[in-house]
């Protein structure tokens, strides 16, 4: 195994491009799991810790532009009003060891259907920002994910930051593990409140092949924050819209059984917590002008 | 060769005289453990040293047609491969009965048997020459419960048995079967007002102690070697290993090495004879550790269980009868299942009075992994589900669980299932008394004053499931009862060797014993005991080595009891040293010397009435006094195989629990808010060790109730689990409340009264869990560990 330790970002481009086969590798916190269980013997490895650029962020735009390295504990300090969802993931994300060299950008390398930041990512929307020496194109991070295990890149291109609509709304996060903490997903939720849009996105991780987001809920409940004028009145939602809600989310899953938990629970977890996080954000867009969405 | 043998061992510890037993005494190895400082087994070095790699099946049962060691042979790096055709002498081991092959003998019985031996010069090369190995396997089939270990012509799985077990059980892939019968159930049964039935089951759960198997063997001038290593019993390792390698006992010297936890999974061998054999071979030192994943492959488990219980009552609450069977799956290997079968069977009516029972418990032989020895020991299985009945009972009976126990509790006097009369205190409604009059934690105890939410006050903690929504409380309790010490008649001793010396002037006392430190405090104890017997303020503890005789194992309770025992009977004999010596020098200077009680206090010889008669160091001079002694409890006989009868046991320990669990009913997450224990320990010799045993137990127990398992493939017999990522143990997050009282009624067979402290909490822990949560949703849950799915119907 070859360990590439380009010292900067055009350097790790240019590896990435001469040896295609190159894994990058960041906080390490899968990649070196992977290889010390024998899971996989990559022919070379692509340091990129040397690349400053990809632990820094900038949110003076629309959106947050999101170095793919920065560590999960920055996004909790540092970017929780931006990204309140994301930062909810973040602090369901193994240790605080884990935490502090995890990145989102990692988490997309992989494209486990597990991981965190999948379902925040999708609910808040986000670009992936995929670069080579081609150049760079931005993939919706929803068309990212395309197998178990499998993103959009190109063989010879490098995520370089994650752009991530900042919240105009309530966001909120819920995953089921069978611990209280440090644990995988059995299955997981996003959601945001778009209320300039009004629209809701939501993600759903754990329960699918890719972490996917449950449209036919998020029509259904647009369609009813519309008919009822709610985003204007802020009126209560109906036991029935939410439950119709959940019922819909439930069947954007197609989970399996496995280790972890069966199909039938995951179906039915992602229900309530649809259910529940809808609470959450509505009850938070109602109370305080949308913003915030923090659980104490 | 440096630090090689660095352990908590070897360090003075400097107390002062408020060191003896009954006070807090921090332990040597708290702080380097604390601060990652402490050097465990893993951290073993050798210049030169070669590293071991095991290479394991990935079938649980199958042929062995052919291995080709050739390609692996021919790594650069590598030193040696072996495989059974290499092995010098005895190929099977084991701790009672020995039919675990040393490396696979043209068959595999579990998931992850070893199969060959690599070394090489780096543990990468060892690992990839390993892979190069190519054994052609041809699958057999597999037996994975009672029904396919005993059905017409299931495999045998040890054929041509001569153990003593072989001729009295039922099937030859039963490894041991003990009846418990006594009274008439049948009569029994026909005057019961009240009769409840259950079944229930118990995962199989890992002792998951963090410091994986690992040790160095150093081959020696003399042809022998020297083996440094994590274990539980030197002596019973070093029993096993000697005949492996073809050499007598003394010519293989055994050094504790640091041990990170141990729990009863490191009972059997591991990798001990594996490095000594690859040191022997290469003339080499070697070291093997293993990873996580290897490490579940690498010890024995807890054994998963069946049981079917019956018990019949009066309207009034009074117990008439208890019928049960008890099926412990034991995997592929005997390990000590039958202990554990004498003590799931022996202890099976909980700690209760019950005339009438009629008891059947037994181990199987499958390819499931082997299972052994494991904190609670036979005793945890039966508890979970006498403790199920006990609370079905109140509630057909009306009576609340804690009275309708106080109405059967034992106490001393009692007679057990077996006959054997409990002849010490058994606080056992006391215990219940306790927990049950401790305030609750207040309702929504997740809410703050201002009405904020703490998510980790909650199910689902910081994963972020409820706040508030669909929580429900519930309450339960349990009681259990584990035996102290080895049972059934085995000759259960330590050993200790004392010096005393003067050292600049002030007496030091040296602790030697082969009693292994596995982060139970023993070291601590030990200085504890020679301070209060011999006055003295600086003990030394030396290494556990095998240079001196057996301490027996770090399991079963027992370390404080019986190696405690010894250390305190050999001060004793010192004591009696040096007032020979003191009377011989100083006695005619003082009428006291021959006429008054004497006593070592403070460096000094006093008498009774507090008078100094002279100085420790003065009386010892340039003398070292040295003595060894063995120290045996009182005997126990073994259970009558047809009858069960017999007192097979030492002495009985008793803990209580009291658990409050939030329960996410519409996701099935489990929050327990508070896990309350009350404990009889005889005597506090060390109360801080005492709490810190009784909340570790408590959480082991937890673990089991709500998470922790190991998940075995019914169809292929393969582990699905293999590591932290999916085998989960609590953390501190899952980690309750855990409020601890500590009740000190002496037993006055025992050393300063003293009772066995660490297995009893792990028992009642996981029934009291349940309870609650059977409480807060109304289900049956005859299982553990609980999931959500059995919570939530799906």
């Amino acid at each position: 195994m070859d360990f590439l330790r380009p010292a900067s970002w055009a350097e790790a481009l240019a590896a990435k491009a001469e040896h295609p086969s190159a894994v990058p590798l960041a906080g390490g916190t899968d990649v070196m799991v992977e290889i010390n269980f024998d899971h996989r013997r990559p022919e070379y490895l692509l340091d990129l810790q040397r690349i400053g650029e990809l632990h820094t962020w900038d949110a003076d735009g629309p959106d947050v532009r999101l170095g793919a390295a920065v560590p999960y504990t920055r996004i909790i300090d540092h970017l929780a009003d931006e990204l309140p969802g994301l930062a909810l993931a973040a602090r369901t994300v193994g240790s605080p060891q884990i935490r502090n060299r995890g990145s989102v950008g990692g988490n997309l390398g992989a494209a486990s259907p597990a991981g965190d930041s999948h379902p925040a990512l999708l609910a808040a929307g986000a670009e992936v920002e995929a670069e080579s020496v081609r150049g760079t194109r931005l993939i919706p991070v929803e068309e990212f994910y395309t197998g178990v295990k499998r993103n959009a890149l190109a063989p010879d291109e490098l995520i370089r930051a994650v752009r991530i609509r900042k919240a105009t709304g309530p966001q909120q996060f819920s995953k089921v593990g069978t611990r209280n903490a440090m644990v995988i997903a059995v299955c997981a939720f996003g959601i945001a409140l778009h209320p300039g849009s009004r629209t809701v996105r939501t993600g759903i991780g754990s329960a699918a092949p890719t972490p996917v987001r449950a449209r036919a809920a998020e029509e259904f409940l647009a369609a009813a924050l519309d008919d009822g004028r709610l985003w204007d009145t802020r009126g209560p939602l109906g036991p029935a819209v939410a439950g119709e809600f959940a019922e819909l989310a439930s069947g954007a899953c197609n989970p399996i059984d496995d280790v972890r938990g069966s199909a039938a629970y995951r179906r039915r977890a992602v229900g309530v917590m649809a259910r529940r996080t809808l609470g959450w954000v509505w009850g938070a867009y109602r109370g305080n002008e949308g913003r915030g969405a923090a659980c104490a | 060769m440096s630090d090689v043998t660095r352990t908590p061992t070897g360090l003075t510890q400097h107390s002062g005289t408020q060191g003896g037993i009954g006070a807090s005494t921090l332990r040597p190895d708290g702080t380097l453990k604390v601060t990652g400082e402490f050097a465990y087994a893993s951290d073993l070095w050798h210049e030169d040293m070669l590293w071991g790699f095991t290479l394991r099946s990935p079938h649980a049962h199958a042929r062995i047609r052919s291995v080709d060691v050739s390609a692996a042979l021919a790594t650069g790096g590598v030193h040696a491969v072996m495989t059974h055709d290499d092995l010098p002498a005895a190929t099977r081991y084991g701790l009672e009965i020995q039919d675990t092959p040393v490396l696979a003998d043209g068959v595999v019985r579990h998931h992850g048997e070893p199969v060959a031996l690599v070394a090489a010069d780096h543990p990468e090369t060892a690992r990839r020459a390993a892979a190069k190995i190519v054994v052609d396997y041809e699958q057999l089939p597999v037996v994975t419960d009672e029904r396919t270990a005993t059905a017409d012509g299931a495999p045998v799985l040890h054929p041509d048995r001569t153990d003593p077990h072989a001729a009295h059980v039922p099937h030859p892939n039963v490894v041991h079967r003990q009846p418990v019968v006594r009274g008439d159930v049948a009569a029994a049964r026909a005057r019961a007002d009240v009769i409840v039935t259950g079944e229930y089951e118990v995962g199989m759960q890992d002792q998951a102690f963090l410091g994986p198997e690992s040790g160095l063997a150093v081959p020696a001038e003399d042809g022998g070697v020297d083996l440094y290593i994590a274990t539980q019993w030197l002596h019973a390792d070093l029993r096993q290993i000697a005949p492996v390698l073809g050499l007598p006992e003394d010519k293989v010297r055994m050094t504790l090495s640091g041990v990170g936890g141990a729990f009863g999974g490191r009972e059997d061998l591991s990798m001990q004879a594996h490095a000594c054999l690859l040191a022997l071979r290469t003339r080499r030192p070697v070291k093997i550790v293993y990873n996580r994943f290897e490490s579940f492959f690498g010890h024995v488990h807890r054994h998963p269980a069946k049981l079917r219980y019956e018990h019949g009552a009066t309207r009034d609450g009074k117990l008439l009868f208890m019928a049960c069977r008890i099926v412990l799956d034991g995997g592929a290997y005997a390990s000590s299942s039958p202990a554990v079968v004498g003590n799931a069977a022996s202890l099976s009516a909980g700690p209760y009075v019950v005339d009438n029972v009629d008891v059947e418990a037994l181990a199987l032989y499958t390819n499931n992994p082997p299972c052994g020895a494991m904190r609670g020991f036979g005793a945890v299985q039966a508890c979970f589900a006498y403790e199920a009945q006990m609370d079905k009972l109140a509630a057909a009976l009306g009576l609340h669980p804690v009275e309708f126990r106080r109405r059967n509790a034992m106490a001393q006097g009692s007679v057990m299932p077996t006959g054997q009369v409990v002849d010490s205190p058994a606080p056992v409604a006391e215990l219940l008394r306790r927990v049950q009059a401790l305030p609750l934690p207040p309702q929504r105890q997740w809410e703050s004053a201002g009405g904020a939410t703490d998510v980790r006050a909650l199910p689902g903690g910081l994963s972020n499931t409820t706040h508030g929504e669909g929580v429900v409380r519930g309450v339960g309790y349990a009681v259990g009862i584990k035996n102290v010490g080895f049972s059934e008649g085995f000759d259960d001793y330590s050993t200790a060797r004392i010096r005393l010396e003067a050292v600049a002037g002030e007496p030091v006392a040296t602790v030697h014993t082969a009693m292994a430190e596995v982060g139970q405090g023993g070291v601590t104890v030990h200085a504890q005991i020679a301070r209060t017997e011999l006055g003295v303020a600086r003990v030394t503890i030396a290494p556990a080595d095998t240079r001196v005789g057996s301490a027996g194992s770090t399991s079963a309770s027992r370390q404080t009891y019986v190696t405690g025992g010894a250390v305190k009977h050999a001060c004793e004999a010192v004591r009696e040293r040096v007032l020979e010596l003191g009377r011989a020098r100083f006695g005619t200077y003082h009428p006291a010397w021959a006429s008054a009680e004497l006593l070592l206090e403070d460096g000094k010889v006093v008498t009774d009435g507090g008078e100094v008669l002279a100085a420790l160091a003065d009386v010892l001079g340039e003398e070292s006094i040295e003595v060894e002694r063995e120290w045996r409890h009182r005997p126990t006989e073994p259970f009558d195989l047809r009858t069960g009868q017999g007192s097979g046991h030492v002495q009985y320990s008793f803990a209580a629990h009291r658990a409050v669990v939030e329960v996410d009913t519409e996701l099935g997450l489990v929050k327990v808010v508070e896990l309350a224990c009350a404990q009889d320990v005889g005597k506090a010799l060390n109360p801080l060790s005492v709490t810190g045993q009784i909340q570790g137990g408590t959480l082991q127990g937890l673990g089991l109730a709500v998470m922790e398992e190991i998940v075995v493939d019914p169809v292929t017999a393969r582990v699905r689990n293999p590591s932290f990522t999916d085998y989960l143990i609590p953390t501190i997050l899952d980690t309750p409340t855990l409020p601890v009282d500590v009740l000190e009624l002496a037993d006055g067979h025992a050393p300063y009264g003293l009772r066995g402290v660490g297995e009893a909490p792990t028992l009642s822990s996981t029934p009291a869990v349940v309870a609650a949560v059977r409480q807060a949703t109304g289900l049956a849950l005859q299982r553990v560990p609980l999931r959500p799915e059995h919570l939530t119907g799906t």
